[in-house]
């Protein structure tokens, strides 16, 4: 047994987190940051942080992540980071020449109260930012919320280049939220088949699943450039995909510069889809064409003919509440049953979602999303009520194997597949895939435990 | 210098190669960095000796990690039965758990093995505000009523040391609470220092402190030996034990790779330390000399050459005939295996180059594996290695302590009045010596380089490119962060940090699983994959007629 002491009896815990279902602010700063054209993220604090997360970006999307860092030793620490950031832009502008460093805080510098925004007005007098270069910023102490916070801080911090001429420009925004490069271009997909002409940020499409091709560009070709930036401020309205990740960047446009906005759920799965296509359709004022409703179509289509295999199945889900939520949605809708749901960022609006998404079943839903909601507590739920498929990421497959139920990877980080840079999991084509790989899961299991005599071949 | 040094067509030496890698700096960093990049053995070195273990230059890529990494992740990481506890926000612990693919084997099915399970304070705002030391001792608390562990460690990281939690104090509380719990902390904030290395330090300073010379029931053996500075990486100390038990010698503790928390009490019983991993632990060595009178050698199992040596190394020190033919035999059964697939893999990789760019003492232990697949080491240098690991233990003393190694604690050392033993007298130890055997030695990388090899210290993401882009290697070996930009560049990048993937590489099975993944690497037809045909002959010289 791999968790070989996590007890069946549940124990109330105070202070000690195991095996967490979240990590820290500065990750999902720099996973958005990557989501802009030629930005070099930058973490300000101590080397470590950004080893870590340029490590684990890495492993999950096997592609080179770059970042730089302020290095702090105990010198910065005392007597504060500003002598380091002011180096660390001066070296990257000259070494690495990107078009924007977008820089977010550690829990180290946040605890000393190094001040971003008068730091970088100072590199910015003392010209360390050449002419026509951008620095961006995000505040992400690592001791509140979690990466999902950090992703969306960033994403304000994108939404603070914005400006407002006057003149609307007909685009629409588009915050896709903490997804996959292939979803995010999905998305960018299903808006122009609806023919809606918009601005997606962040956009890491393009950027973290890349070619091999003899060639490294530390800038590819993709993300959401500071000129579309600055347009979002024209935009009709902004369509921001989850409450966590997205809807900050979103009602700072609408509150600085009248840019109305609609937070909507992820479009994971039939229902969320839905109402995305719908929403897209109304702010822009087209019609849906045929081939969106086809591909709906073809997504009902194997719910109903496949319902015998998920109907009434019982799922233990661990992820970040945005993608929670609409998953929990999405199996409800087709008759699977999520019975226990963990997430490690905070957010009380959280657990009265889950709950009125799931008040139609005939049983209470484990659910928790604070501190205490991590894997150990997830799988002594399992103990306790065993599920027939887990969903979630790379770090339930200890649960998965010592409890001998097939997982479904889903979520961040996946650390030993691939697959999520290229295929997406959002739209009507996501759903297919998501639903196929829900499948696989639970008919493998069957070929591996029906009986000889009940073993057939035709499923 | 010749040009000859780099094959692979380039012309350039090493010098200009040195110049291009510093034109693109603003003057100071340039400066900083002519210091840490050597061309072995040459006189256009600027400095007669390399600068290594200074600080990071702010705003350069770097392929460095921090104290905590050092600290949690390599050296306590690897020890099963230890309930590691993170002190700080979720981030750290998440990050250092299991991520480095160390693997352990717990025998029995009920005995402790904490290594999958991630422990943290996972501190709020409201922790940082008003102090985190209750939550700490509420966390140590809740671990001991779930799992009644040997022991419990906790891990300082960066806002802990600001904020001023006194995690020793909060610690040796409740130790002495528990009465059957060993608990104890470790300062290893992220920031002390300028990379892992003082991280492995506070680490090691703490186990020799709390945990060695608590059992004095080391296991039985004719010949006892603890082996330092080995993280059983992919397995590595596995195969590592398995030769030692093949010649009948006996592994009292590893650290700290599948160890545990015996293994470290009652480590002082050894007769002899093996010391791979120079720059992680050699202090440790020094330490076990002086208060229990352990001599140390230094080995590497990494290479089959290089693990008959260090066996025969061993051996001589026993000095006792039957071990040194059993050492024989066992190299004389292994080797016919290693070298059938070395004959067979050989003529793929023959005259082919390398980089490294990993360790503290893995840039240097590979390339005995490299030579024995007849591949050339044209540049290497260490992410977190002092100049000692460079240049040899004997520039130790002229070493300066700069403020950022001060702060990293030195332990003042006496022989122990109970368990000091010399394990040799002075006569048998100049004996050994006269006869060849070297203790407390470390010759360092430069001396096994090629003359004109590139030596750099604390290689960053730009210069590992340009190095690339003008050397083009058959192969480089760095980490995970290195690994894709460098093979976008279209060069197979193998991680020696934690091997992406495979394992074990040391003793006799790791070479012949490290010939047969270098073979895989350098001679993967995806290389010859990178361009598309219309893109190798973009012009159109004629159409088609479609009939």
């Amino acid at each position: 047994m791999l968790l070989r002491h996590t007890p069946d009896n549940l124990v109330e815990r105070g202070a000690l987190t195991i095996n967490p279902a979240k990590t820290c602010q500065p990750i999902g700063a720099m996973y958005a940051a990557l989501g802009v054209h030629g930005c070099l993220p930058h973490s300000h604090g101590s080397q470590g942080c950004c080893a870590y997360h340029r490590s684990t970006l890495t492993r999950h999307y096997k592609e080179p992540i770059s970042a730089g860092t302020s290095s702090f030793t105990e010198g910065a620490s005392v007597f504060g980071g500003q002598a380091n950031l002011l180096q660390a832009i001066d070296n990257i502008f000259t070494v690495y020449e990107p078009e924007v460093i977008a820089v977010h805080t550690t829990c180290l510098s946040e605890t000393i109260g190094d001040d971003l925004p008068q730091i970088l007005d100072k590199a910015d007098k003392d010209g360390k930012i050449p002419k026509g270069k951008h620095v961006i910023y995000a505040n992400t102490p690592s001791y509140v919320g979690s990466h999902v916070t950090g992703f969306s801080n960033m994403v304000k911090g994108m939404a603070r280049v914005a400006v407002s001429t006057g003149h609307k420009n007909g685009k629409v925004n588009i915050i896709p939220g903490w997804v996959e490069p292939a979803d995010m271009e999905e998305i960018k997909r299903l808006a122009a088949m609806v023919g809606v002409d918009i601005i997606m940020f962040p956009d890491t499409s393009g950027v973290l699943n890349g070619p091999l091709s003899g060639e490294y560009k530390m800038f590819p070709e993709g993300g959401v450039t500071i000129k579309q930036l600055r347009e979002a401020g024209d935009s009709i309205g902004t369509l921001a995909l989850g409450e966590w990740c997205s809807a900050d960047g979103a009602r700072f446009l609408d509150t600085t510069l009248k840019v109305p906005c609609r937070v909507l759920d992820m479009p994971f799965g039939l229902r969320a889809t839905d109402r995305f296509v719908d929403a897209l359709r109304i702010v822009a004022g087209r019609s849906v064409p045929e081939e969106v409703a086809h591909e709906r179509g073809q997504l009902v289509d194997m719910i109903s003919d496949m319902h015998q295999y998920f109907y009434h199945k019982k799922v233990a889900l661990a992820g970040d509440p945005d993608q929670l939520i609409a998953m929990t949605e999405f199996l409800t809708s087709i008759d699977m049953w999520p019975t226990h749901i963990v997430s490690g960022t905070p957010g009380k609006a959280f657990e009265a979602r889950i709950r009125e998404l799931t008040a139609g079943l005939p049983y209470a839903v484990n659910v928790k999303c604070d501190q205490t909601a991590d894997m150990f507590l997830l799988h002594q739920w399992i103990k306790n009520d065993p599920v027939d498929l887990l969903m979630g990421n790379t770090y339930l497959k200890h649960i998965a194997r010592d409890e001998d139920i097939p997982l479904v990877r889903w979520g961040f980080p996946i650390l030993d597949r691939v697959g999520h840079q290229y295929f997406p999991t959002v739209g009507y084509k996501g759903g297919l895939r998501l639903l196929e790989k829900i499948l696989s899961a639970l008919l493998d299991r069957k070929d591996r435990d029906d009986q000889e005599h009940a073993f057939e071949l035709v499923l | 210098m010749t040009p000859a040094m780099f094959n692979n067509d380039t012309t350039m030496t090493a010098a200009e190669i040195k110049e291009e890698l510093l034109k693109k700096y603003p003057p100071k960093v340039a400066r900083k960095r002519a210091k840490q990049i050597m061309i072995n053995e040459a006189l256009e070195n600027e400095t007669p000796e390399i600068t290594a273990n200074v600080r990071t230059i702010p705003g350069i890529i770097t392929m460095r990690g921090c104290t905590y990494a050092g600290c949690k992740g390599v050296i306590m990481g690897p020890t099963r039965d230890i309930v590691n506890i993170t002190h700080g926000p979720i981030g750290c612990g998440f990050y250092s758990w299991l991520t480095r693919r160390n693997q352990t084997d717990a025998y029995a099915p009920d005995a402790a093995n904490y290594m999958t399970y991630c422990f943290s304070t996972d501190m709020q705002d409201k922790d940082i505000i008003f102090g985190g030391e209750k939550k700490l001792e509420a966390a140590i608390q809740e671990a001991y009523d779930l799992f009644h562990p040997k022991g419990i460690c906790v891990f300082a990281t960066c806002p802990v040391g600001l904020i001023g939690d006194d995690i020793h104090a909060v610690a040796a509380k409740m130790k002495a609470k528990f009465g059957d719990c060993n608990v104890f902390a470790f300062s290893c904030e992220g920031y002390k220092g300028v990379s892992q290395s003082a991280g492995h330090h506070i680490a090691n300073n703490q186990v020799f402190k709390h945990l060695v010379g608590l059992d004095d029931q080391g296991k039985p053996g004719k010949y006892r030996i603890n082996l330092l500075g080995e993280y059983n990486i992919g397995g590595d100390g596995f195969e590592i034990d398995r030769i030692l038990n093949k010649c009948g010698v006996t592994n009292i503790a590893t650290f700290s790779g599948n160890s545990t928390y015996d293994q470290f009490a009652s480590s002082h019983t050894a007769d002899l330390n093996a010391v791979m991993c120079h720059r992680s632990i050699n202090y440790v060595a020094d330490m076990l000399e002086t208060k229990y009178g352990i001599p140390w050698v230094k080995v590497n199992f990494i290479g089959a050459n290089a693990a008959a040596k260090s066996l025969r190394k061993i051996a001589s020190y026993f000095g006792d005939q039957e071990l040194i033919d059993r050492v024989e035999e066992v190299i004389a059964e292994e080797m016919p295996a290693v070298r059938a697939v070395a004959e067979e893999v050989r003529p793929r990789t023959e005259g082919k180059t390398a980089m490294l760019f990993v360790g503290g003492s893995r840039a240097h232990h590979y390339q005995e594996l490299f030579k024995e697949l007849g591949m050339k080491t044209i540049s290497a240098g260490y992410e977190f290695a002092h100049r000692d690991d460079y240049e040899g233990r004997q520039v130790i003393p002229e070493l300066k302590v700069d403020a950022d190694s001060r702060n990293i604690e030195e332990l003042e050392v006496s022989p122990d009045e109970r368990l000091f033993r010399p394990r040799k007298s002075q006569e048998e130890l100049r004996a050994l010596e006269s006869s060849g055997l070297k203790f407390k030695d470390y010759d360092g990388l430069i001396p096994d380089m090629e003359r004109g090899a590139v030596v750099i210290d604390d290689l960053n993401q730009y210069e590992a490119e340009k190095l690339v882009e003008l050397l083009k290697p058959d192969i480089f070996c760095a980490g995970i962060k290195e690994k894709f930009s460098i093979q976008k560049l279209g060069v197979p990048m193998k991680q020696l940090h934690s091997y992406d993937s495979g394992g074990p590489y040391a003793g006799f099975r790791g070479a012949i699983n490290f010939y047969r993944e270098i073979d895989r690497l350098v001679n993967s037809r995806v290389w010859g994959y990178l361009k598309a045909p219309w893109q190798e002959n973009p012009e159109l010289s004629a159409t088609y007629v479609w009939e």
